[in-house]
């Protein structure tokens, strides 16, 4: 199993934690984050989400964020899963696995991950809400605006 | 020379396509590109403070030059997670 992916398929974070915990037996701690789909935002009901992603560059700016993360955590390694389509409220939109030697670093690599993926990778979500529809915009992605990075990095450490 | 253009969320559903293929003059950067484009379609101008853009799927810069058969890609602000 690819350690980071984007796709259709719905999204297994059994699986990609005990493809971790092969590469690294004797680790203390695996933190998960697991994103979902929610049935309201800023006021709107929500319907379903459709995400669509630019696939290629998707799965290398996930691959970044793997590399930053064990810059900072060297002893971490980590799992991002990104799914793609329609999903539907409760559904999982992404995971993010981090094993480690000890809590405290795979807490932070966790954060620092999820913080990145919403700054960095392409992908977007269409929310179908109850009464129309509308395209989310968060971050403008720039992977060498390095003072986003140390926003990202600052909140995985507090 | 020719590259293709690719456009994701918003300003795929603005430009009514999400893959457009033009021809460009020799010399062209991706501001050339863009140039080109938000004269065809003006709609696509309240993007150009906010987008990022990639030539052939890696994150680049206005200045970049392009080459015949390049994929320039213009990206909306994203939201996944």
């Amino acid at each position: 199993m690819a350690l980071v992916a984007v796709s259709a398929k719905r999204l297994d974070s059994g699986a990609l934690t005990a493809e971790l915990m092969a590469g690294a037996p004797g680790d203390g701690a695996v933190a998960t984050f697991t994103g979902l789909v929610r049935n309201h935002n800023q006021g709107r009901k929500v319907r379903f989400l459709e995400y669509e992603a630019y696939e290629p560059l998707a799965v290398r700016a996930l691959r970044r964020i793997v590399d930053e993360a064990r810059a900072s955590w060297p002893e971490v390694r980590l799992g991002l899963h990104h799914r793609i389509g329609r999903l539907e409220i409760g559904e999982a939109s992404i995971i993010i696995v981090v094993v480690s030697p000890h809590r405290a670093d795979a807490f932070a690599a966790c954060r620092y991950a999820i913080e990145r993926v919403k700054q960095i990778v392409p992908i977007w979500k269409r929310e179908h809400f109850e009464g129309g529809e509308i395209w989310l915009e968060g971050a403008t992605a720039d992977p060498d605006d390095e003072e986003a990075r140390q926003t990202a990095q600052r909140i995985a450490c507090a | 020379m020719r590259v293709t253009i690719r456009l994701f969320a918003r300003l795929r559903d603005l430009a009514g396509a999400g893959e457009l293929v033009r021809d460009v003059p020799e010399q062209a950067t991706v501001q050339t590109v863009w140039n080109a484009l938000k004269t065809e379609m003006p709609s696509l101008v309240a993007y150009e403070g906010t987008m990022s853009v990639a030539v052939n799927a890696e994150y680049s810069r206005m200045a970049a030059a392009v080459h015949d058969g390049d994929e320039v890609a213009f990206l909306p602000p994203v939201s996944g997670g």
